[in-house]
């Protein structure tokens, strides 16, 4: 993998003499740019090198040295390592220009980077705030800018010992709640949000030479019974016809990353849990990646393999949930959720054991797991994984498969194509039904999977009923490999070292990923030696894959948008962060 | 039939025991409204999954009168705030709450429900809902398992087994006032806090009136 | 294919769910329901048919490693009087990653030194994510997660900041939530205190 970074770095440096210059700072890699040239050197790594996924786009702010970088993490669909480029922009006016016309990808993360850190993107299409709201005082994630419930820079807070006398924030605050407001301003003089630039970015058709239909403009969520949670959808309708759609996020927007940057490098793994809250182990699993990354540990064997296995198991457990809910969305209320949920149930149960809670495990730890799995829950898992899954995951395959209301409302709808899904910057099984076989877990291994037989599904129409059939497949595949780790489990230690609550980490950059359930999931860590990660960032794929959902909907009934939303699969925990 | 409704307080002779069943109009009121609470299909967050596994088989609350969920709040009977409340959706609740018909009842599931829980210290976090709408059960943990959840029901019950219909609001002369919905500004401004708001944000206004908007951050 | 076969399946699927549990009651007979061994049958992978636990008459067991509300555990002394573990050493509000530990700690009221011995211990229960830290982490098994998950309550005002007096459970309850951790802290202490006798005996 080295070899093949240090390669593109020649014939990059190369190519760009004057434009490309290595990052240098320890504990860094990739290359800085200038923004003036970023477009340049974007497209030729689209269009001559072979880059053509644009992964993340993180910004950062180093206050220290006045400047905003924003980072980009590249990758081949064929396989391979990243390539990460950066700019850097003055911190009073950090103006970048935007990558969307080339990688339509970008859309929601550099509105992301606008909205919290305040860095501008020129030519971005629809450069309005996604997390927060407009109107909102001040971009959070800047380093210089503090929560109204603000109490240290850093945790562990000097006021819990040894004085740690209880308060509530509350009480703390002039206004007894968690707000504040700019200096001298009137509340009756505001005039609230009213959606107008939203609406005036919708497309409408022309339809000048036709009947005066009117076209309508309709509001799914933010509490609508289908959304899977605080989702909100604008849709312009010609008929039953959808014309243009929006996604408006951030109604569970809980500032994962701002608390991050605060907490220490430990105290970050149980917030993770509640980014994708359905399939917690996979979130641990990314973020341990990326600090065991910058701390150069490496877990031993035992924990590898105890991590593969819960990984697996939360793929399957998600997946089943999924095609549970897009029945549910189909209006097949319930019933096919309920047999879902019942395996669900039963692998949950393994979780409480193993990590003492259902849902939100906090299980993994940098060098290893918290705890071994107990003989008698590994006797469960062996009857779940050898004989009750598969058995129940051919009964849900025997009564939905082939389903004539499930086939008549899923083929041939919500169609993305192979090249747009790779524009979009799609991931997971968003990707692979659209035809693109790639899976980080063969693309660019981790942990230990590279020792493990196991194929990486495909599907070519990239319709809903793909993504469906995909999930079946990947289920299949995940009990593949459960099986062989259950054969092939060693005894031994389950971390490597003390277990501490401070861990030392040296400075440098690190991206961690993992093919979660739902698609790429990464962990962007800069650490600048304390205590406290500088930036944490996450690459939810459940957000970036929503870029894709407009191009899904348009054309289709309004009826199916409810459908190809479930398909895409969102969980909103992760989506708004 | 439960037990304790044939209890009015009256002695029945031995012979029509069993035979005639006495109670009170609350009793038989507040049984049949306890036994047939319909929760509002309406989830927040993390707390949300594990309402749905208590709708699911293994803990199914349908035991409970609860299975109708209803997405609308004009037929919903219970509000279950389950999850972390943020500025940008409290309009909404509050609003869905204004819409529920009385009898209503709110629980706060889980710590984020109750008092902000972890994510307290965020900019965008509500410290509970209870700041804008009433609360009558509050079930910590984050998030309660779906037995946590059953035992904040069952203690959900306990309070309408007390409510006595002489003196429940629903059944007073005045109706109540809707609550009014927040406001977002340039954070979260509640109606009910407006001159509070004036009167802290007053003094510093002469000095710093060139602060320009949305670009700088607080001091 | 015939038009409609795909939803006479799931009819089928629906209804062969709904005969077994008929046919595992005839099986198991009574001890399915309200029993023990019902419960572990009805969790185990093996269970077909009703699927239900119905609270509140039966529980879920829950196991050894759950948790929710931290508490602290207290040793019974001779005359019944409680000796708290916690030295307050702070480690647990250090971790804590929501930071809802509260500790003061007690000084010597003479010479000013701190005594380990926490003077007010306070856990605010709604910021609390039962993520375990503290547990995991404390060097003295004096904070352990509970498996209480029944404390609703009306008032989260009165009640919902749980004190020294309400964190408080003596280690008899600890040893009976979680036997064999239990048993393995015991274990480790006995051979620290035989060390400790060891090595005082060989230099006095």
């Amino acid at each position: 993998m080295n070899e093949q970074i240090e390669l593109q770095a020649s014939s990059l440096t190369d190519k760009f003499p004057e434009i490309v210059s290595l990052d240098t700072r320890t504990g860094y890699t990739g290359f800085l740019v200038m923004p003036e040239n970023l477009i340049t050197v974007a497209q030729t790594l689209r269009d001559e090198f072979g880059y053509d996924y644009l992964s993340s786009v993180t910004g950062v702010d180093y206050l220290p040295e006045n400047k905003m970088e924003v980072v980009y993490h590249f990758y081949r669909t064929t396989g391979g390592g990243a390539l990460v480029l950066k700019t850097q922009v003055d911190r009073e006016n950090p103006v970048v220009p935007s990558l969307t016309p080339l990688y339509p990808g970008a859309e929601f993360q550099e509105r992301e980077a606008w909205d919290l850190l305040g860095i501008r993107f020129a030519n971005h299409p629809d450069l309005r705030r996604i997390l927060t709201w407009e109107g909102f005082y001040g971009h959070p994630l800047r380093k210089d800018w503090k929560e109204p419930f603000f109490e240290e820079e850093t945790k562990p807070f000097k006021s819990r010992w040894p004085e740690g006398h209880v308060y509530r924030a509350e009480d703390k605050n002039p206004f007894h709640d968690n707000v504040q407001y700019p200096p001298g301003f009137d509340p009756e003089q505001w005039s609230p949000e009213t959606d107008e630039l939203l609406y005036a970015g919708l497309k409408r058709v022309d339809k000048s030479d036709d009947f005066l239909t009117e076209q309508v403009v309709v509001n799914l969520g933010p509490q609508h019974p289908s959304t899977h949670g605080v989702f909100r959808m604008v849709v312009v309708l010609d008929g039953e016809t959808v014309v243009d759609l929006k996604p408006i996020m951030g109604y569970l927007h809980r500032n994962h990353e701002k608390i991050g940057e605060r907490n220490t490098f430990l105290q970050n793994m149980p917030f993770t849990d509640r980014l994708d809250y359905v399939c917690s182990m996979s979130n641990n699993f990314g973020y341990a990646l990326a600090v065991e990354k910058l701390m150069g540990i490496q877990p031993p064997e035992r924990a590898e393999y105890i991590r593969v296995m819960m990984a697996e198991l939360t793929r399957f457990l998600n997946h089943i949930f999924s095609i549970g809910f897009l029945l549910n969305d189909l209006g097949a209320f319930f019933t096919p959720m309920l047999y879902a949920l019942e395996e669900r149930e039963l692998i949950l149960d393994v979780f409480e054991a193993v990590s003492g809670s259902r849902m939100m495990c906090n299980y993994f730890r940098f060098g290893g797991v918290a705890r071994d799995i107990p003989d008698e829950v590994m006797e469960k898992i062996r009857k779940l994984v050898l004989e009750r899954l598969p058995r129940k995951l051919d009964e849900m395959d025997y009564f939905i498969t082939n389903n004539e209301i499930v086939r008549g409302r899923c083929e041939g709808v919500g169609v993305l194509t192979a090249e747009r899904a790779i524009a979009l910057s799609a991931s997971g099984p968003v990707l692979r039904a659209s035809g693109v076989a790639y899976d980080v877990r063969r693309a660019d291994p981790y942990s230990i999977y590279d020792r493990f037989e196991f194929d990486i599904p495909v599907r070519y129409n990239g319709d809903i009923y793909d993504r469906y059939l995909l999930r079946l497949d990947e289920m299949r595949q995940s009990l593949r490999i459960l099986q062989q780790v259950m054969r092939d489990i060693p005894e031994g230690p389950i971390m490597s070292g003390k277990p501490q609550y401070q861990v030392r980490v040296p400075a440098g950059e690190s991206y961690g990923r993992v093919e979660g359930p739902k698609g790429e999931l990464g962990f962007y860590v800069v650490s600048n030696g304390k205590p406290n990660p500088w930036r944490y960032h996450v690459r939810a794929p459940t957000f970036i894959n929503l870029t894709s959902l407009a191009e899904m909907c348009r054309g289709q009934k309004i009826a199916d948008v409810v459908t190809i939303l479930g398909s895409i699969d969102i969980v909103l925990g992760e989506v708004d962060r | 039939m439960d037990e304790s409704l044939n209890s009015a307080g009256y002695e029945i002779p031995p012979e029509m025991q069993g035979q005639v069943a006495v109670t009170t109009l609350d009793k038989i009121y507040n049984w049949s409204r306890k036994n047939s609470l319909w929760p509002m299909m309406f989830g927040l967050a993390c707390c949300a999954i594990e309402m749905i596994g208590t709708a699911a088989s293994r803990f199914d609350f349908s035991r409970f009168g609860m299975e109708v969920m209803r997405p609308s709040p004009r037929q919903a009977d219970l509000m279950i705030v389950s999850g972390t409340v943020t500025k940008k959706m409290i309009p909404q609740i509050v609003r869905l709450y204004n819409q529920m018909p009385e009898p209503r009842y709110v629980i706060a599931m889980g710590a984020c429900a109750s008092g902000g829980g972890p994510f307290k210290e965020g900019y965008t976090v509500v410290a509970g809902v209870d700041k804008f709408i009433p609360v009558d059960v509050y079930i910590p943990g984050c998030p309660p398992t779906p037995q946590a959840l059953l035992h904040g029901f069952i203690t959900l019950m306990k309070k309408i087994e007390k409510q006595s219909l002489r003196s429940v609001p629903w059944y007073q002369k005045k109706p109540g006032e809707p609550i009014p919905i927040p406001v977002l500004g340039p954070d979260l401004m509640d109606p009910r806090k407006f001159d509070l708001i004036k009167q802290v944000c007053k003094p510093i206004e002469v000095q710093a009136n060139e602060q320009p908007e949305g670009e700088t951050g607080h001091e | 294919m015939i038009t409609g076969s795909g939803i006479l399946r799931g009819l089928w699927t629906t209804f062969r769910h709904f005969i077994k549990t008929y046919l595992e009651d005839l099986r198991s007979g009574k001890k399915r329901y309200f029993t023990k061994e019902g419960i572990e049958l009805r969790r185990s992978p093996d269970v077909e048919g009703i699927f239900t636990i119905q609270y509140p008459e039966e529980k879920l067991p829950v196991p050894e490693e759950f948790r929710y509300i931290p508490f602290l555990v207290y040793d019974e002394g001779e005359n019944g009087e409680k000796e708290i573990r916690c030295t307050s050493c702070g480690i647990c509000a250090k971790v804590c990653p929501p930071q809802c530990i509260w500790i003061v700690r007690t000084n010597d009221p003479v010479t000013g030194k701190p005594i380990p011995q926490p003077k007010e211990f306070y856990i605010d229960v709604d910021i609390c994510m039962n993520c375990g830290f503290c547990a995991e982490f404390c060097p003295f098994d004096a904070i352990k997660m509970d498996h209480d998950y029944e404390i609703a309550s009306y008032d989260r005002f009165k009640e919902h900041i749980f004190d020294l007096e309400r964190l408080s459970k003596p280690a008899s309850y600890y040893a009976q939530i979680r036997p064999t951790n239990f048993a393995r802290e015991e274990a480790a202490r006995a051979e620290k205190e035989a060390q400790k006798a060891a090595a005082r005996k060989v230099n006095p």
